[in-house]
């Protein structure tokens, strides 16, 4: 929902970064305010990934250039945690399997550690408990899958469930969603675009990362980019994803050669 | 929890010091002289000296195994102080007696010995380089029939029960270090249960190294006679010095017809600095013998600290349906290394075993699991099942699984999982985009990994065990 002057959550500007000495990102720009659905298209390669995790602080990234302000602090000064707390969440692409921990605790301890931060007492397990059962009505999960280590054994579907589910725990301010529609079939696409949808909220923002139109049509973005060799080439509305849908992105090279 | 945490892993090695006492030691270096002395100091009767000499003549024919997976350069024996023991001329019937400077060391080291404050129901020996200082709740134990002191003391008050038992599970021939320690040892705790007791309390033994140059050579003797149960516990710990130091102790463990005993190990010596430098080798033979049918030996390790660690705490199942355990955590840091396991030796009918072996290799460090199970020709419907986990810390450390298996009976059933996880950089990021420290992500894992081993420790020394890991597992990753 685009509000007219909402609070700035995020502003990119000319960012790059590189893995292993590899340029991916090569002058990005982005701005998302307040209460506004951004979906970031591109083909394979494009560093549509690479700037999610860039943003959470994945050490094998090095920022190189440009700025990043989250609700106006310059994000590359705090560790990768201290960016979650403050509101920064990434839904992954490949969740991973961590055998032995169980998913209750995890969320518990992920819970806490936001508390803390925010200045307020940690839940107990009892009143976590409450909490947790209540949020898991949002993507419709199974209470079993709490007693189960994290992720250990989940279908594709199950792990894209449980990342919504800590989405719906930590109530980020600003949640990056990277290919969260990529292996889930059309029931479970439809679970998890609703969870998402109930959590949206005028002082959050939403930045998804797909492939494909098909999760814009359950999550409508406010705006659409086309990133290419590391940047943003083009910004529009859901009709550009409609149009990239039917014509690939052969087009926008296309143009962006005529302009040149 | 995350600054708890933090200050923990700052600490370096909390039990790296070394109490200043007045020691009698007597001069480096091994002979039959030295094996008779050390008899001579302890009063021994005369057959523990005949064992002594036997042991020691038999150990000079030997060599040092060549084939666990850790490297060292070749031990000096003769550099070796093989007798040392704070001036205290006799045993003190009260603890009220015992030098206040050895009561101080081991209430630092957690361990309160006097009245007031020691723990209310686990008794405990307290030994300090060779001989035992102090056994608690000694009286209390007696009530039942339960014999608990040091094997010095046992070898003057009960001198049958010792020479009926030792060397019968572990024979001085054994191995090298086996041999060496039948020559030599100089303390040690013996445990007696009488038929039909229930031990009512913990019994547990503390091993102090404080002389930098002395080895330890410890013996440990536990019998259960039938429809007895006991449950066990030892800890160890020593000063940091810049040489390596040799422990090798003997425990044997026997039980009769219904017996039940349960070891538990929390080994914590010093492991050398970061870069390998010091440590305690940790050369050890530990057995039990399931004599009697329907008995049990469960052994429990955790396995954190020396330089290097060779032990393969094993069970012999003689008594038809007699249960053999091991449950093992093994963390290595740094350049330690550790080649550790255990056997099982099925001979009665219907025996089982149970192998749960979790290794943890972080730093450079390097951690073979090696154990055996072996079938013999009339273990009739014996049951073997095994789980061996590896999980690498950071991208240097090595882990490595070496299962052996023989079955000469063909209704016996063997079974073997392995598995090899991570903690990486993505495992780490994945915790800290959800808000959890680093410290905090190895800890859940950690103790999510080894949750099969800890469930078998006695409660308090479970919390323990599970703070000592994240405590050695300091700035182990990234």
């Amino acid at each position: 929902m685009i509000v007219e002057n909402s609070e700035v959550i995020l502003s990119v500007q000319d960012l790059t970064a590189d893995v292993d000495g590899t340029p991916i990102l090569k002058g990005l720009s982005l701005e998302i305010k307040a209460g506004e659905i951004h979906a970031i298209m591109g083909p394979n390669g494009s560093g549509k990934s690479t700037f999610s995790k860039v943003l959470a602080g994945h050490p094998a990234y090095t920022i190189t250039g440009g700025t990043v302000l989250f609700k106006g602090q310059n994000l590359f000064e705090s560790e990768p945690e201290e960016r979650s707390r403050s509101g920064v969440f990434l839904a992954f692409q490949y969740p991973l399997e961590i055998p032995g921990v169980s998913n209750l605790d995890f969320l518990r301890v992920a819970y806490n550690s936001k508390r803390k931060h925010q200045g307020l007492d940690e839940l107990d397990v009892f009143d976590f408990d409450e909490l947790v059962q209540e949020r898991l009505a949002i993507v419709k999960m199974n209470p079993s899958f709490l007693e189960r280590s994290v992720n250990e054994g989940f279908s594709g579907g199950e792990k894209k469930r449980n990342e919504i589910l800590q989405m719906a725990l930590l109530e980020p301010t600003l949640a990056i969603l990277d290919e969260t529609d990529s292996g889930l079939d059309i029931d479970a696409l439809k679970i998890v675009a609703n969870g998402v949808n109930q959590l949206t909220r005028p002082d959050n923002a939403i930045l998804m990362i797909t492939h494909y139109q098909r999760l814009l049509d359950y999550i409508v973005p406010d705006y659409v980019h086309v990133m290419e060799a590391g940047k943003i080439v083009t910004t529009g509305s859901k009709a550009l994803a409609l149009e990239l849908e039917a014509r690939g992105y052969d087009w926008i090279r296309e143009e962006e050669a005529i302009a040149k | 929890m995350s600054a708890s945490v933090q200050t923990l892993v700052n600490q370096p090695y909390k039990y790296g010091f070394v109490t200043d006492i007045e020691s009698e030691t007597i001069p480096r270096g091994l002979s039959e002289d030295v094996v008779r002395m050390i008899s001579a100091k302890k009063n021994e009767p005369a057959f523990m000296l005949e064992f002594r000499l036997k042991a020691y003549r038999h150990w000079l024919t030997m060599t040092a195994p060549d084939w666990p997976n850790v490297h060292y350069p070749a031990i000096d024996y003769q550099d070796i102080v093989y007798y040392s023991a704070p001036k205290v001329q006799q045993k003190k019937q009260s603890l009220d007696e015992v030098d206040p400077t050895l009561l101080e060391t081991f209430e630092k080291l957690g361990i309160p010995l006097s009245e007031q404050k020691r723990l209310g129901n686990v008794a405990v020996d307290a030994i300090f380089d060779s001989v035992s200082i102090a056994t608690t709740f000694r009286e209390k134990l007696a009530k039942e029939g339960v014999i608990f002191c040091s094997i010095s003391e046992a070898l003057k008050d009960y001198p049958d029960l010792v020479e009926k038992y030792i060397g019968s599970v572990v024979p001085i021939a054994d191995n090298y270090f086996a041999a060496l320690n039948s020559a030599v040892f100089s303390d040690g705790s013996f445990v007696y249960i009488p038929k039909g007791v229930h031990c009512p309390m913990e019994l547990s033994t503390y091993f102090r190294i404080n002389n930098g140059d002395s080895g330890q050579f410890e013996r440990t003797l536990i019998v259960a006679e039938a429809n007895s149960h006991v449950s066990y516990l030892e800890g160890c710990t020593a000063p940091m010095f810049d040489t390596n130091q040799l422990h090798a102790a003997v425990v044997e463990l026997v039980a009769l017809e219904n017996a039940e005993i349960k070891y538990s190990t929390v080994q914590n010596w010093y492991a050398g600095d970061e870069n390998g430098k010091g440590g305690i080798y940790n050369f050890v033979t530990k057995r039990g013998l399931c004599q009697g049918k329907n008995s049990k030996i469960s052994w429990t390790q955790v396995e954190t600290g020396s330089a290097i660690t060779w032990k393969y705490p094993s069970c012999v199942l003689v008594g038809d349906n007699s249960v053999g355990e091991f449950y093992s955590v093994a963390l290595t840091n740094n350049y330690q290394q550790a080649d550790t396991g255990t056997k099982m030796i099925h001979i009665g009918k219907n025996t089982r075993s149970t192998i749960i072996s979790k290794g943890i290799s972080a730093g450079k460090s390097n951690n073979s699991y090696r154990g055996l199970v072996r079938m013999g020709p009339k273990a009739e419907g014996a049951r073997n099942y095994s789980q061996c986990d590896s999980m690498l810390i950071g991208d240097n450390a090595g882990a490595n699984t070496f299962p052996y298996i023989q079955v000469q009976n063909n209704t016996a059933k063997v079974e073997h999982e392995a598995s090899t996880s991570k903690i990486g950089e993505d495992q780490l990021f994945f915790f800290a985009q959800r808000g959890i420290s680093s410290e905090d992500a190895i800890s859940m894992m950690i103790s999510g990994f080894c949750k099969d081993v800890f469930n078998q420790l006695p409660m308090e020394f479970a919390l323990e065990a599970d703070r000592l890991l994240s405590l050695k597992l300091e700035g182990s990753v990234g």
